[in-house]
């Protein structure tokens, strides 16, 4: 029988204050299904960093990394962890306009990025549907966005970044000075050091419009075939799935195909590039203010509802808007997740997941429909499920794979929960029997044995050694990395 | 809704209804700090809840409520040892024999110190996080002698009657922020401290334990235990004073 743990106040230094209590917070997931208490700090500076590091090692605590809490799972929170909000080192430090070259803090958010940048012609290469995570955020997971087979991940574009250990050195890290720990930090999701800078490349663009093209698929095999087709002539590839379709309907859906208009094409490039432009409507219908449309969708947000709304959806993109050619602008195109502010609220009070496997083409449609019919089997078909195309990255531990990816998101309930993370383990099975992987920004409910068998190349070994190298006394950690790495 | 609890703290877990409601909680499943001064006791209790059980849910925590600067940096560690908290009880007590004639404030303070001041230290702790957090449920262990101010121990009613009102201050700080703050007032329970004494209608420890816990899980604001002492209060609260003087209770 283990032994009892005496909790002796001689293992604890009472003559040493106890943190504050009024930095003690309920942090959450961004999908509302996982949360934790903890010490939270917001520093606006390095030094501040080094403070909050240094405190931890002192008292023996772990510390946790944030951005802006969009990671939907468990990967920004640890309880009774530090947690080490970095969104208010938020400056700009250089930009050329010239190169496209942009030098900021870690904790500036990609609509800052853009924000600033689209005047003078250029907009991030890579960008996830939100506009709000951080820049550190996205290179601490590595994110994609709908160009991932053309432009990679956020990281293939990061040209410098520097890295605070937390024994308090900063390193400056890039694909010339020191690869193998630049390549590793990039998708580590915060456990080798806090990024504090990093010099980002973005993509030169000679209009504030896109060429979007709606696309209907009558099945799974379609929606594939049009997705790998339209890799190489569309920037931005992106299907929106009905997952409730079965049998010869199942994996219906419409995707959407963009490409940016070339000079010449956009008759006012300057009215285009303006922020005005870009700013996502106040209402819809002309009517709606944004701010409530969310408390009209959450009536609809359960079985039946969401049923309809995904059939619904589905006809009119196969009627009304087939085949639809239409300009719209990049924020709007690209940040769909923003359209409807506070969206997420519809899934209250349980929450919500999102499970995102990656798999190579060649098994991605006997994988995928395994996937959609397991949901349907056991009466939790997704809400919202998006098919992208991605390609390998050089990153360590690198979700990208040459193939499909399938997110697909789940509302978590007081009655499902338990069954719900027995599909996730149960989705994921016919994922590495492919070959693929998974992606640590989504998930909440991977068991740690599956989420490793995506690595077969000493990937976790040689991540385990840098681990060692920059941070022997394992100060940053998050529950994601303790569920997934132990 | 009814509560579940899977980390608890109990303060007062060496005897008595402190340590039932420990063994009971940790036979629920329930991972259990159990704060107490006597450390023999307290491990031997902690170790055979662990084999009962087949793993470690009770964690003994040597500490004497007296020592009032102690109790932060302590509580700040029961969460990190449970992996979460979601329920604090105060059990700790002591009650003095005081002769009818005998006026020893060193005893009063000593009853003072463990029935009030304690519960004070370590539910000012938990309420500061519940009220943060939101959530939680802190249960005091009172007493019906805290209804009145009967002649026989006026420190032991003078300390219940004070740990209800606080409980109640409490209540009424964080019940906003989904808090239970739950108030105990026992009748005649079989423990170390009631030994001796003229009893009747007694329970068990344990199975005041189940009452207790029955009753925190529904987050009720006040529940006698068992249920009939509340009659017995109201009777007793309902004696006009000059009466009430005249009868040896």
């Amino acid at each position: 029988m283990p032994p009892a743990t005496a909790v002796s106040p001689s293992s604890v230094d009472t003559a040493v204050a106890p943190l504050p209590v009024d930095r003690l917070e309920r942090v959450d997931g961004w999908g509302m299904a996982v949360s934790a208490p903890g010490y939270v700090y917001r520093p606006s500076t390095i030094d501040g960093v080094r403070d909050v590091l240094e405190l931890a090692q002192r008292r023996g605590l772990p510390v946790t990394q944030r951005g802006s809490g969009r990671s939907y799972g468990d990967a920004a929170l640890c309880p009774e962890a530090l947690i080490l909000e970095l969104n208010r080192m938020r400056r700009i430090l250089a930009w050329d306009p010239e190169s496209g070259v942009l030098d900021a803090e870690a904790g500036v958010s990609i609509a800052e990025i853009w924000r600033y940048a689209l005047g003078d012609g250029w907009w991030p290469a890579v960008v996830p549907g939100t506009m709000h995570p951080t820049l550190g955020g996205c290179l601490a997971m590595n994110v994609h966005g709908k160009n991932c087979w053309r432009r990679g991940t956020v990281g293939d574009h990061c040209l410098e970044l520097d890295l605070l250990l937390p024994t308090g050195e900063i390193r400056t890290l890039s694909r010339q000075r020191d690869a193998e720990l630049f390549h590793g930090v990039i998708g580590s999701f915060g456990q080798l050091g806090v990024i504090t800078r990093a010099r980002w490349q973005l993509k030169k663009v000679s209009s504030g419009l896109l060429e979007v093209r709606a696309v209907p698929a009558r099945d799974l095999g379609e929606m594939l075939r049009i997705a790998d087709d339209a890799k190489e002539t569309s920037e931005y590839v992106v299907g929106w799935l009905d997952a409730f379709a079965g049998g010869k309907r199942l994996g219906r859906g419409q995707l959407h195909l963009a490409r940016h208009l070339e000079e010449g094409e956009d008759p006012a490039p300057t009215q285009t590039l303006k922020l005005e432009a870009q700013d996502l409507p106040d209402t819809f219908f002309g009517v709606i203010p944004r701010s409530v449309m969310w408390r009209l969708m959450k009536p609809w947000n359960h079985r039946p509802g969401m049923r309809l709304v995904n059939s619904v959806k589905f006809h009119l993109s196969n009627t009304l808007g087939k085949d639809a050619v239409y300009p719209q602008s990049l924020a709007a195109f690209s940040f769909l997740l923003d359209y409807v502010p506070g969206w997420k609220k519809t899934y209250l009070p349980g929450g919500l997941i999102q499970h995102q496997s990656f798999v190579p083409a060649p098994a991605a449609e006997g994988v995928f429909r395994r996937q959609l019919e397991l949901c349907r089997q056991r009466g939790m078909p997704s809400f919202l499920a998006v098919l992208k195309r991605h390609r390998p990255d050089p990153f360590l531990l690198s979700h990208a794979v040459d193939g499909f990816s399938l997110a697909l998101d789940f509302p978590v309930t007081g009655g499902n929960r338990r069954q719900l993370w027995r599909l996730v383990r149960d989705l994921a099975e016919p994922v590495i029997e492919a070959g693929g992987r998974f992606y640590p920004a989504k998930d909440a409910a991977l068991p740690p044995e599956l989420f490793r068998a995506g690595f077969t190349d000493g990937q976790l070994e040689r991540f385990a050694e840098l681990k060692d190298r920059c941070d022997p006394d394992r100060v940053l950690t998050s529950a994601l990395a303790e569920r997934l790495l132990g | 809704m009814k509560r579940e609890f899977h980390h608890a703290l109990v303060i007062g877990a060496s005897s008595g209804i402190g340590e039932a409601l420990a063994r009971r909680l940790a036979a629920a499943d329930c991972r259990v700090v159990m704060v107490a001064r006597r450390r023999d006791e307290l491990e031997r209790i902690a170790a055979e809840i662990n084999d009962l059980c087949g793993e470690e849910r009770a964690f003994p925590l040597v500490h004497d409520v007296r020592d009032r600067d102690e109790v932060p940096r302590l509580f700040e560690q029961v969460p990190r040892t449970l992996g979460g908290l979601d329920l604090v009880v105060y059990a700790s007590g002591v009650l003095h024999k005081v002769g009818f004639e005998e006026y020893d404030t060193a005893k009063d303070a000593h009853t003072f110190e463990v029935n009030l001041l304690g519960a004070v230290a370590w539910l000012n702790a938990a309420a500061a996080r519940f009220q943060r957090l939101g959530g939680g449920t802190i249960v005091g262990i009172g007493s019906i002698a805290g209804d009145r101010g009967r002649s026989g121990s006026p420190a032991y009613n003078t300390s219940k009657g004070a740990l209800a009102i606080y409980l109640e201050t409490l209540r009424n700080r964080i019940a906003r922020r989904g808090t239970k703050v739950v108030t105990i007032k026992p009748g005649y329970v079989e423990t170390p401290m009631t030994a001796g004494a003229k009893m009747f209608w007694e329970v068990s420890a344990d199975r005041a334990a189940q009452i207790i816990l029955a009753k925190a899980r529904r987050g009720v604001v006040c529940a006698y235990v068992p249920a009939r002492w509340r009659l017995v209060s109201w009777v007793i609260r309902s004696i006009p004073s000059f009466l009430f003087r005249r009868l040896k209770v």
